[in-house]
């Protein structure tokens, strides 16, 4: 059978031999440079827009909270330094810049130690679970687009991406935990633990659990929200893709051609957009923990808005930039290793 | 018995303004071990009736009449017999553009799919070599993505795709389109050999008659649904009958000509859209020798030819 | 505009009209906007302006909805139900004045970062892609901070914070404009840079704008309500997302008053709910094949 192996003399093999190792520590390289960069300007941008106002900037440092004598002496000491001294202090700890937390009076980056762990603990689950839940709605949806199922999930996940989600936080509150329309209070009221509360032990866990129900499940649905709408657009236009009846043709049945063939090519850029939806992620916290009370970084930006405690609320700002420019690095970075056409 | 059948295949798609004939009766045959030939300008059907074979048209298409494949009518066939039927008695070579395949598999696992899910070899991997090998690609190009082959590659590893479960028949849908002149001449040598050698039998799709002229055995002209030649393929090239025929071979098509897709040269006009057909013979309102009688009734096919103004 | 060119306008909006007409979640859309418009024009009007007085609040404070007040009371007795049309006008007002905001700046930088090469535009492509990283809601707070609490300084924040989504869309459409052949005939013909830029990529660019303008509004509002309800907007206007905020700060969750809770935020559900429907609708008829994707 192998009488036309001669067809194949002649034709040159255009396969590209495989990059050198240099040029994709290039493309690495940049990447993460164009990261650096950004940051850098969030760093100045950071430092410099409350210095930007006219007067005296204690003021806005001291801006209704009473501080004593001594506070306010090192206050104006610290400020009183030449702009680029200031600038230059900034930049070698931003989270520790001489200046603590005018509301906690504390070092800032003391506060945000404290408040790390909730939060990751809160929007990592709902993060997980959005995904996987929003995933799977999206691809039942994009699959068979104008059915029933599509239309109702694509109205439901619409009106939740229209919703405030501090105010579906407040709506699960009155109705799960003080009670309403009949449904008993079940779920705390805010928090993260009962006090009194060992947190080391099984049943601290169970209870910090209990407390998270209700915040996790506001996230959640709104995460879902958007992260179901981006599967379905992009599984509906893999759907016009030629390869597809092809596969139909081998015989593979319906099921399987949307597994095997339809889904890992449209996961590939709902994945990317969910890393690069954080941004988003981000300010549902921020507003979903104050509603509870739960104390994470996001309560702690609240906070410190109402100070206003400016010193705080440049650490906070700082912190979620790095976290989305993070965020969007590994989305480029991971796009680059999943997908073959890149990778190669 | 015959190997394919064609027996008055009728296909409508239905639309908000009714059904649109793509499709308006159309009988072949196609024997083991021959190519018949389908050719025709974009829009005549060609394509739809391919996708007969292995009832692979949209939803909204209503199919009639009957098509056999070894005497058993697929258009009524039940989706379970359906599935087993499709690539392992029938396959299909699609064009091989970059997204006729999976981007993210590789062509390695793409020829192993229909083996894995009908279980015709035992040892895949070595199947999916002899199958790379049949078409002159080194085994080892099994672990490449499609993106890294150029045209004529892809193009023989969906004819590798298609020979994987040892068919009796395969359609190639204009197999060569896009290819450059080398390339193609090696694909249609490829394809021939293949078939003579395996005894399977072909139908071979295009808009180009010179293409088809060197392989086929027989040719069908197709235009607006209908069949409206057919005969031996040296035949229909050297001494057209119908009108159509003789201004698609008339037009001297150079292989790769792409002026020679969309319009004979010298014809008028352009193939009339499936949802307005003219009355009578299709063609009439393009046709050099139409007369009045040709606007009315509507033409059967006699001794190969749809014509009423060709002697017998 | 000669008339040639008006008549073929209005013809070309009639037909857009038709199909619009066709869309059912775009005239869903369209019918809630024209409910809330309404009202927010009609307020003044018909509510006197003793519904916000604090201290002219007869009602039992907290109190459950009833036929004196439809929706209940809020923290200090007023009537809710007024309190909510008032919010329309400044939901809305900012909402639009917003949007108006980041649209000008957007598309401006858009159509020069796309018109213009050289190290002009590589400035704006990066400001654009600067915006677009940062996370929202922090850098608003911040700006907010040092800008202080009244309604103008809350659509500066968001028109600042928001006009990156649209650069970048306008810049790719002026980018795949700028290679069709007229825009070099234009250049040849001695058109500067202002007049290609107003005279032929503006008005091609526009109807994706229009667009993309209608989902901004959405998300702006959304916006709006959330800076709002963090107190950065005016503390006495009494926007949706002041009046949650008044919700929140003053127990009503405690209190189980859901009627203080749930009639703002259906409010804002349903208007952004409307525009990102509308918005929706005026993508598939202005742009079939995803350009905006």
């Amino acid at each position: 059978m192998s009488l036309l192996q001669d067809a194949a003399v002649g034709e040159p093999d255009p396969i590209r031999a495989p990059r050198v190792s240099g040029s994709v520590l290039r493309t690495v390289g940049g990447k993460v440079l164009r990261a650096f960069i950004t940051l850098a300007f969030v760093v100045v941008f950071n430092f410099f827009l409350f210095r930007l106002l006219p007067g005296d900037p204690i003021g806005l440092y001291t801006r209704g909270r009473n501080q004593d004598a001594e506070q306010l002496a090192e206050l104006r000491r610290a400020l009183d330094k030449p702009i680029l001294e200031q600038f230059l202090t900034y930049v070698r700890n931003p989270f520790d810049p001489g200046i603590d937390s005018t509301r906690f009076s504390r070092p800032v980056w003391e506060m945000i130690g404290e408040r790390v762990w909730p939060t990751l603990l809160l929007l990592g689950t709902a993060i997980v679970l959005a995904s996987i839940i929003g995933i799977w709605i999206g691809i039942r949806a994009g699959w068979k687009p104008g059915s029933r199922f599509d239309k109702t999930s694509t109205g439901t996940t619409l009106t939740l991406y229209s919703m405030p989600e501090f105010w579906l936080g407040m709506m699960l509150l009155i109705v799960f935990s003080v009670g309403a329309f009949g449904i008993p209070g079940l779920f705390p009221v805010g928090g993260i633990v009962t006090p009194g509360v060992d947190t080391s032990t099984p049943l601290g866990w169970l209870n910090v659990l209990w407390h998270m129900v209700l915040p996790c499940t506001t996230l959640t649905l709104i995460y879902l929200a958007d992260y179901s709408l981006v599967m379905r657009a992009s599984l509906i236009d893999e759907r016009k893709q030629e390869y597809l009846a092809l596969a139909r043709a081998k015989g593979l049945r319906d099921v399987m051609v949307r597994q095997k063939h339809a889904v890992p090519n449209a996961l590939l850029p709902t994945i990317t957009l969910i890393f690069l939806s954080l941004g988003f992620v981000v300010t549902g916290a921020i507003t979903v923990e104050t509603v509870f009370s739960w104390p994470g970084l996001g309560l702690l930006t609240y906070e410190a808005l109402r100070g206003p405690d400016i010193p705080l609320l440049q650490a906070t700002f700082l912190l979620f930039s790095i976290a989305v420019i993070v965020a969007n690095l590994l989305a480029e970075l991971l796009y680059a290793i999943i997908d073959p056409r890149v990778r190669s | 018995m015959s190997l394919l059948e064609f027996r008055d295949v009728t296909v409508d798609y239905a639309s908000a303004e009714g059904p649109i004939p793509a499709v308006r009766g159309v009988t072949l045959l196609v024997e083991r071990g021959e190519v018949l030939g389908i050719a025709g300008e974009s829009g005549c059907g060609k394509s739809t009736l391919a996708a007969t074979v292995l009832r692979l048209l949209p939803e909204n298409a209503a199919i009639g009449g009957e098509m056999l494949l070894d005497d058993v009518d697929v258009l009524t066939m039940k989706w379970g017999k359906l599935r087993s039927v499709r690539w392992a008695e029938a396959a299909i070579v699609f064009q091989g553009a970059l997204h006729a395949l999976n981007p993210v598999q590789s062509i390695g696992d793409q020829i192993a799919e229909p083996i894995r899910l009908h279980k015709t070899a035992k040892d895949v991997d070595a199947r999916v070599a002899q199958l790379l090998m049949q078409v002159g690609l080194p085994a080892s190009r099994a672990k490449s993505y499609p993106h890294q082959l150029s045209g004529g590659q892809r193009q023989r590893v969906m004819i590798a795709m298609a020979l994987a479960c040892s068919p009796d028949l395969i359609v190639a849908d204009e197999p060569t389109t896009a290819l450059d002149v080398m390339v193609l001449a090696q694909v249609l040598d490829l394809l021939t050999g293949l078939v003579r050698d395996l005894g399977m039998g072909m139908v071979l799709i295009s808009h180009d008659l010179g293409v088809l002229g060197t392989t086929c055995d027989r040719i069908a002209v197709m235009y607006a649904g209908q069949v409206v030649e057919t005969g031996a393929a040296l035949e229909i090239f050297d001494h057209p009958k119908h009108p159509y025929t003789k201004a698609l071979a008339g037009a001297f098509p150079r292989v790769g000509d792409p002026a020679a897709r969309y319009a004979p040269v010298g014809l008028p006009g352009d193939p009339p859209y499936p949802g307005d057909i003219p009355a009578g013979c299709a063609f009439h309102p393009r046709c050099p020798i139409a007369v009045d009688e040709c606007t009315s009734a509507s033409v059967a096919l006699v001794d190969g030819v749809r014509c009423i103004r060709v002697g017998a | 505009m000669s008339r040639v060119a008006t008549q073929r306008r209005k013809a070309a909006f009639g037909r857009f009209w038709t199909t619009y007409r066709h869309d059912r979640a775009g005239m869903a859309g369209l019918i809630i906007l024209v409910f809330f418009v309404l009202v927010a024009i009609l307020a003044p009007i018909l509510i006197p302006d003793d519904a916000l007085d604090v201290t002219k609040a007869d009602g039992e404070r907290f109190d459950g909805p009833s036929l004196a007040y439809p929706l209940g009371t809020d923290d200090s007795g007023r009537s809710l139900i007024l309190l909510l049309a008032y919010g329309t006008r400044i939901s809305l007002t900012v909402g639009i004045a917003a949007t108006l905001v980041a649209m000008i700046i957007g598309t401006a930088v858009g159509i020069m970062a796309g018109h213009f090469r050289g190290p002009g535009s590589h400035v704006l492509v990066g400001a654009t892609d600067w915006f677009l990283v940062i996370p929202f809601l922090p850098l608003a707070i911040v700006l907010a901070t040092v800008l202080g609490p009244s309604t103008l300084n809350l659509i500066i924040v968001i028109g600042i914070t928001s006009w990156a989504g649209t650069a970048r869309l306008i810049r790719a459409q002026t980018l795949s404009i700028e290679e069709r052949p007229y825009i070099e005939r234009s250049k040849a013909l001695g058109a500067g840079n202002w007049h290609q830029m107003t005279r032929h990529v503006l008005p091609n660019v526009l109807p994706l704008v229009l667009a993309n303008t209608t989902l901004t509004v959405a998300i702006v509002i959304l916006s709006e309500t959330t800076l709002s309800f963090l107190g950065l907007g005016d503390p006495l206007a009494p926007s949706w997302g002041a009046l949650l905020d008044r919700a929140f700060s003053s127990g009503a969750v405690s209190r189980g008053a859901w009627w203080f809770v749930l009639p703002p935020g259906i409010c804002v559900v349903l208007v952004v709910l409307a525009f990102t429907l509308v918005g929706r609708a005026l993508e598939r008829i202005l742009d079939p094949r995803g350009a905006t994707a």
